[in-house]
């Protein structure tokens, strides 16, 4: 509906976030995300019943989601790489919790202080859990500014929906990049209602509280089993990905983010030489797109993935094959990223 | 017959399960009084810490919310913000607030939040078996100073109430102790003014509480009262180090 | 289609905003459109660069090794890209400040004597829209009335007499170059 806008990455996820009804923001500078607090602070500070806090960590920032989150508040925080390893004490109680917020990674090249250029290193960090304990987040991997947009408001009803947090692992390239954008008008969705669990004072009812641990072991797994089962909710219902030129693939590439979109040029030049490559973008990167891995592997037998990284996505993909393919890797890290030539070079040495 | 004395509101009927001669049952029951007479339990969240007091959120007849080990300001905060209306208060001991938590307890301070922190001192580690604090005295033995805390390699015992008062963003700021009858009525005063003080949106408000444990430091609890008196008292004096500035 | 572009000169010239008014441009002409900027410490002095494409379809790769276009606003910027230049691609420069001839001769060659032309407008900093508007006109990625317009909307609430400036310093580069 809305006019399109040219908009870069970090600020677009600073106009969805607001649009779908964020309006606390705690978050600490780090390149290359700073836009969108630097946005946060423009739009929030400007706004009533908002807040946005300039936080003295990333450890507390992640504390002051998850006290705002438990008041029923949509609330989000920032950060890359270095700062999300230190968010992730926080997003470890908020699993546990079962509190919803949106935790945003614009990823750089790692380990270490790493770069500043973008990355995909962080993917077992965000899929696997992060912090202590058997947990996972909703991890949504966008690949354009327009993606940013969608995914951003969609990673909010999802953390409502399943009371969980959610992240957006995007990259330094998505972040820095401006596209046209557009706000579209979203249809109402039906989300659970708060009042169960939301901690604003126990007028008129009894009190309630939010503790996410148990010293009684037994208990303490209840909690996780809990957890568990929503994980497979979550599994069954909200696996997303972008599928292109499956049928009759030579290959296929499994990329995700920045890369599938670099693979996307890829497949069009290997088209004039007369090359059929496919690609699978898993766009949900928990709960992982496993199902159509698994059949188009098997069937087409070469796979290529292709990451910013050494080889993190790889192991999701070799589970989902489970030996019924070939899968290969090409990965470039340290903020380097892949180009068009180098992955097309790579996928004709599995063609010959 | 007229009833004079009972339990507060603002306590469930649970006993509490801290050790004999812990001074935490009487800081809960006078935050629960103070909450009690102010009348806003139906409006306060409190935030538990890691430690002893994790146990807080059974005790006390309120919304009650545990935060990591030492980040109950940051989750104070996020609440407050969230929720201007509501009283928060945290409730963190030497390790959590002194500690761990140092940056947050300064920068929460520091921005004024509008909340109310009490904290709990009691020169040492509890929940994990008595080790050394940041609060813990020159000279004083513990499972990791064990023969005493040498300032040469532990540094100096902090004095939290003196360092925060020194902070624009602070309203309110005390130290007080609960060894005895005459102690424990100036603290339910100071925990009062601290409460008022946020209710009246004036900003930070700390109480520092000088408290014992008998367990770790391995006193009977009437020992540990005298200990506190003739240790503690003398490095951490009692007293009002910051009072809100009169609006002018 | 499909034009790819790079931008590049010292920090302060005016770089990244040439490169968001034809991407500008290119969006209010509904084309894809995606900008790039070289982002980090040497944002701050040092030179800077930034990408831009142009396409009729899903823009995959947002990075160009190989531009159609190249603007270097400096002597560095021509050094650090010539290479790269597509063939039979284009390369407007900066006269002003670059004194080398450009060694490739598969490439066209526009030179445009923009700090001049901008000190005579009576702003220094107009340079970037005098080699814009030269560009814009040579290469048609997207149209001059299109470049005034996304000139607007990017410095709407900012001084009229800017805009007009800027306008005219576009109009003067494109007078420059023939169609």
């Amino acid at each position: 509906m809305g006019e399109k806008m040219l908009m870069k990455g970090n600020e677009a996820i600073g106009e969805a976030a607001i649009r779908a009804g964020c309006r606390f923001y705690f978050g600490y500078p780090i390149t290359p995300q700073s836009e969108l607090t630097a946005y946060m602070a423009k739009k929030l500070l400007k706004m009533k019943d908002a807040a946005f806090v300039q936080a003295e960590s990333e450890i507390a920032a992640i504390s002051m989601v998850y006290g705002a989150a438990a008041t029923g508040a949509r609330a989000m925080t920032s950060s890359s790489g270095p700062g999300i390893s230190l968010k992730q004490e926080g997003i470890s109680y908020l699993a546990c919790a079962e509190l919803p917020c949106v935790i945003v990674n614009i990823q750089r090249g790692g380990p270490g202080l790493g770069s500043i250029q973008p990355g995909q290193a962080d993917y077992f960090q965000a899929t696997k859990g992060g912090g202590h304990g058997d947990y996972h987040l909703i991890v949504l991997a966008p690949s354009s500014v327009q993606e940013l947009v969608d995914l951003t408001m969609d990673a909010f009803d999802l953390a409502d929906k399943y009371t969980n947090p959610a992240m957006i692992l995007g990259d330094g390239l998505i972040g820095q990049m401006m596209e046209a954008v557009e706000f579209k008008e979203r249809k109402k969705i039906d989300l659970p209602d708060k009042e169960g669990w939301i901690l604003t004072g126990c007028k008129g009812r009894e009190k309630k509280y939010i503790v996410p641990f148990n010293l009684d072991p037994y208990e303490m797994e209840k909690i996780n089993l809990k957890i568990q089962e929503k994980y497979k909710k979550i599994i069954e219902k909200e696996i997303r990905y972008e599928a292109i030129n499956l049928d009759n693939a030579d290959l296929i590439v499994v990329a995700y983010g920045t890369v599938a979109r670099i693979v996307k040029t890829v497949i069009d030049n290997a088209k004039k030489e007369g090359i059929n490559i496919g690609l699978i973008r898993p766009i949900t990167l928990f709960p992982f797109p496993e199902k159509i891995i698994a059949e188009t592997s098997e069937k087409i037998n070469k796979v290529l993935v292709v990451e910013m990284s050494y080889g993190q996505m790889l192991e999701d993909v070799k589970l989902a094959a489970n030996g019924k393919a070939e899968i290969n890797f090409y990965g470039r890290a340290g903020g380097v990223v892949p180009t068009q030539f180098e992955i097309l070079t790579e996928i004709k040495k599995y063609l010959t | 017959m007229k009833k004079v004395f009972g339990s507060p509101k603002s306590l469930t009927k649970v006993p509490f399960t801290y050790c004999p001669g812990c001074h935490h049952g009487i800081a809960h029951r006078l935050i629960a009084e103070v909450l009690d007479e102010f009348g806003v339990r139906e409006k306060t969240v409190g935030v538990c810490p890691v430690g002893c007091s994790v146990f807080a959120y059974v005790f006390f007849d309120c919304d009650m919310i545990c935060a990591a080990h030492g980040r109950a300001p940051a989750v104070a905060t996020g609440m407050k913000r969230a929720k201007p209306d509501s009283i928060i208060f945290t409730y963190q001991g030497d390790g959590d607030l002194a500690s761990i938590g140092t940056a947050e307890i300064v920068h929460t301070a520091n921005r004024g939040e509008n909340i109310t922190v009490i904290f709990i001192n009691n020169a040492i580690y509890g929940m994990t078996g008595g080790q050394m604090a940041p609060t813990t005295l020159i000279g004083q033995v513990t499972q990791t100073s064990p023969y005493g805390r040498d300032p040469k390699t532990m540094g100096y015992p902090i004095k939290v109430a003196e360092m925060l008062s020194t902070l624009k963003g602070v309203a309110y700021i005390s130290r007080v102790a609960l060894s005895k009858p005459a102690y424990i009525l100036k603290a339910k005063k100071a925990i009062r003014k601290a409460f008022q003080s946020q209710i009246e949106g004036k900003g930070f408000s700390l109480v520092e509480i000088l408290s014992t444990c008998p367990t770790n430091w391995g006193l009977s609890p009437i020992e540990a009262n005298k200990w506190l008196e003739e240790n503690m008292i003398p490095y951490y004096p009692l007293g009002e180090f910051k009072t809100p500035e009169e609006v002018s | 289609m499909l034009e790819r572009i790079i931008i590049s000169g010292f920090g302060g010239q005016g770089i990244m905003l040439m490169g968001r008014l034809l991407a500008y441009a290119g969006m209010l002409e509904g084309k894809n459109v995606a900008w790039m900027p070289s982002y980090g410490p040497e944002m701050r002095g040092g030179t800077a660069n930034c990408t831009v494409l142009i396409s009729s379809k899903e823009i995959g790769s947002p990075i160009v090794s190989h531009p159609k276009i190249l603007i270097a606003m400096n002597q560095p910027s021509l050094d650090k890209f010539e290479p790269n230049v597509s063939e039979n691609g284009l390369i407007i420069l900066n006269d002003s400040l670059i004194e080398r001839e450009v060694n490739r001769d598969d490439v066209s060659v526009i030179r445009i004597p923009a700090d001049d032309i901008a000190d005579k407008l009576g702003n220094s900093r107009a340079a970037n829209m005098v080699v814009l508007g030269a560009c814009v006109k040579k290469s048609k990625v997207v149209k001059m009335e299109t470049i005034f317009k996304a000139l607007e909307k990017t410095l709407a609430g900012r001084n009229q007499d800017l805009i007009n400036l800027n306008k005219e310093a576009l109009k003067q580069g494109a007078e420059l170059v023939e169609d």
